[in-house]
């Protein structure tokens, strides 16, 4: 495991982190309230059903289609970007990623870089190797610089400081930014970020960014955000470095719409977002703006291992939209912190144990009532329920040869197994069934009143007096 | 559909699959289930065989067990009739799981795809195939009814409870704020992250409760398990002597309100 994965331990001390939350009410509220606007905002969005099936079945087919001829996509990807005059990099951990970035800076002597909001560049922690490196990063999306502000980590892919009320960001302005007093109108909150923000795009010597989908057959690096500075992080530096994971690539700019529609409503409920980029190069002769350099790092981290299973890859269809963790009654519950890893609720539980391996996994997937709601709103069909099956599967299972998974049996309990395997003895036999089955309606009462995680908040479970067979038996 | 057609293809003779649940822990809601279907003069046939549809292990990572117990389930149903089961979510498994499960065991996929086609949650067969419209025999009443996950997303069948519960002329349904979220029982989760399904049927017992509603119906007993048993908790807790608020299966609601 690299360096920089060490923070993510999101097995570790899981539970503990949830059940902060969940006995906070404030936070409770808080999260529940935020929750239901999106889902209000997204279901506005998508007034009939059947042309929502539609849409969603037009872009799993998109992403499946794209999925499956990636190895070839990225080649031609690569081929254009670099006939646009746009550097393409290849890294293969976030070790990699960070050097790479680091070096671009180190040959432009960079001091201070701005940042568009890019998830990927929290998953390689790329603010604390250029920290190292004594390169200032800034966020400029609103709610990454919050986040930064405070000193935490994004809780939600789509809305970064959404854990975060109006008075704590007021508070935090006024501690943090000098000269700034204590407000929580938000609007004027929002200008006094505008304004400390401003003055950096204009010095920044790198602007950094994420891609949301990146088009082969044109070189086309696409950027969906609302608040512009994804536009000033681009083209008023001098240098644009982007990044983004490898399965961000679609063969065609058609490809482009049905994507961007599913993105934007599903995750904001917007028809479309505010700003949206087509970068396809830098400053050319002639023209008076624009980065002279524009680079593209293409990360791995774990991809390619999903890549390589048929029904782990449909991880990779993932747009990034947020919808599921709006949607997930345990997000809901715990908010993004709680999970420990870079990417949050569902969609976190069937991406991260590629990203960290399921040794600092290996229980993620269980944090899941398998209740559906995450599959049923997804733009792109993934089939989260059936994958979160998956990672359960590839966890408990005893360690075994050519495993489709990293840390594949990290989860693994001879105890557990055998408790299954019991269950599963009684449960084929129909004659042990009845024998077990009968027992407990006889002796029921006398099954203890502490049963463990259940009578936490549950009266005891105890079978009745006669089963169903018994009753009909009698009843003849 | 047309009432002929409906008739048509009212069958004589159906398997009920009681699930483990029902046979251990809610007997009445199954006998009542097994009533009411005779009453419409249909004979219900009990696999005495039947054990469990084998989804706590599916879902909890161990297919290999999960397989061993649906395997046996797979030979009890040898006539072509209908298999009506008392719950959204071992109906879910049986109807939908099961081809997946055997996807690597030809003979057993085909026996598989051969009874999913002939499972019907117990509302579902109600309303859809019986076109069962109950005649309401008791006083003014109002309920609320909660639906399993499974039988809202795998089942579809989500608003044919709602339709029985309609037809009965006295009874109100009240509606629960985020009737959709899951109660947090989930199976083995209750148990592994005892903390989260905590807070969420604590939730959903507050939107159940704040509707007023004398009484909860749902046409799953994993749901009602979880439901009722930390309502019973609450009730010790806070020193009830009455459930607050009671609750039972759909199948025995539907019974009592239609019955002389």
């Amino acid at each position: 495991m690299s360096e920089h994965n060490l923070n993510f331990m999101p097995t570790e001390g899981f539970r503990a982190r949830a059940k902060d939350v969940v006995e906070n009410p404030f936070l409770r509220q808080s999260f529940r309230g935020a929750m239901d606007f999106l889902i209000t905002k997204r279901a506005a969005q998508f007034p009939s059903p059947e042309e929502l099936e539609t849409l969603r079945t037009l872009g799993e087919q998109i992403r499946q289609y794209n999925l499956g001829k990636l190895p070839a996509l990225l080649l031609q990807l690569e081929k254009n970007l670099i006939r646009n005059g746009i550097q393409v990099h290849w890294a293969e951990t976030p070790d990699e990623a960070n050097a790479i970035i680091l070096g671009i800076c180190k040959a432009h002597s960079a001091k201070l870089m701005v940042k568009g909001k890019s998830m990927v560049s929290e998953e390689i922690e790329l603010n604390h190797a250029c920290e190292a490196a004594g390169i200032d990063a800034m966020e400029s999306d609103m709610g990454e610089y919050i986040v930064q502000l405070a000193g935490e980590k994004p809780s939600h892919i789509i809305m970064p400081a959404i854990h975060k009320t109006k008075e704590e960001i007021a508070r935090l302005f006024n501690e943090k930014v000098p000269g700034v007093d204590y407000t929580d109108n938000v609007d004027e909150l929002i200008q006094i970020g505008r304004r400390v923000l401003r003055e950096k795009f204009l010095v920044a010597d790198i602007g950094l960014s994420g891609v949301n989908m990146a088009v082969a057959e044109t070189g086309t690096l696409c950027l969906v955000e609302n608040e512009g500075n994804g536009r000033l992080s681009t083209t008023a530096p001098p240098v644009h470095i982007a990044i983004t994971g490898i399965e961000k690539v679609v063969e065609k700019l058609a490809h482009v719409p049905p994507l961007l529609s599913l993105l934007t409503r599903s995750a904001t409920g917007q028809n479309i977002s505010t700003y949206f980029n087509m970068i396809s190069g830098p400053r050319q002769p002639g023209e008076k703006d624009g980065p002279t350099e524009v680079h593209l790092v293409l990360l791995d981290n774990g991809r390619t291992q999903a890549y390589a299973d048929e029904q782990l890859r449909k991880t990779l269809q993932c747009i990034r939209c947020g919808a599921c963790m709006n949607h997930c009654p345990v997000y809901t519950r715990i908010g993004g912190h709680a999970y420990g890893t870079t990417y949050p609720g569902p969609i976190g539980k069937i991406i991260s144990p590629h990203l960290l391996g399921l040794e600092a996994t290996a229980n993620m997937a269980s944090a899941s009532s398998m209740c559906g709601a995450c599959g049923e709103v997804c733009p792109v069909k993934i089939p989260i329920p059936e994958l979160l099956m998956r990672l359960r599967e590839e966890s408990y299972s005893a360690p075994h040869a050519n495993p489709a998974m990293r840390g594949q049996g990290a989860g693994y309990s001879r105890l557990i197994t055998s408790v299954w395997r019991g269950w599963a003895a009684v449960y084929r036999s129909p004659a042990l069934y009845g024998v077990v089955t009968w027992l407990g309606s006889r002796f029921g009462r006398l099954m203890p009143s502490r049963q463990g995680a259940w009578t936490s908040v549950r009266v005891p479970l105890r079978p009745a007096p006669k089963r169903l067979r018994d009753m009909l038996k009698e009843r003849g | 559909m047309s009432e002929q057609a409906k008739t048509s293809r009212r069958p004589a003779d159906i398997y009920f699959f009681a699930t483990c649940v029902v046979d251990q822990f809610f007997p009445g809601a199954g006998l009542d289930a097994i009533t009411l279907l005779e009453r419409e003069g249909i004979r219900v046939h009990f696999p005495e065989e039947q054990t469990c549809c084998g989804q706590p292990a599916y879902t909890s990572g161990f297919p290999d067990e999960a397989r061993k117990v649906a395997t046996l389930q797979l030979t009890l149903f040898p006539n072509d009739w209908p298999v009506v089961v008392p719950s959204g979510s071992c109906a879910g498994m049986m109807k939908h799981h099961y081809p997946t499960l055997f996807a690597n065991d030809p003979a057993r996929k085909a026996q598989a795809e051969a009874l999913s086609v002939r499972i019907y949650e117990f509302t579902d067969f109600l309303v859809n195939v019986l076109g069962w419209q109950p005649e309401d025999r008791g006083g003014d009443c109002t309920v609320v009814l909660h639906t399993s996950c499974a039988a809202r997303r795998e089942m579809d069948v989500h608003l044919t409870g709602r339709k029985l519960l309609g037809g009965l002329n006295k009874v109100k349904v009240a509606q629960q704020d985020h009737e959709s979220e899951c109660c947090g029982f989930g199976g083995t989760f209750s148990l592994k992250q005892p903390e989260i399904s905590g807070a969420m049927v604590e939730d959903k017992l507050k939107s159940l409760k704040a509707t007023g509603a004398e009484r909860v119906v749902s046409a799953d007993c994993g749901c009602l398990m979880n439901i009722l048993g930390h309502a019973a908790w609450k009730d010790k807790q806070e020193g009830r002597k009455t459930p607050s608020p009671p609750g039972e299966h759909i199948a025995s609601f539907l019974l009592r309100r239609t019955s002389k």
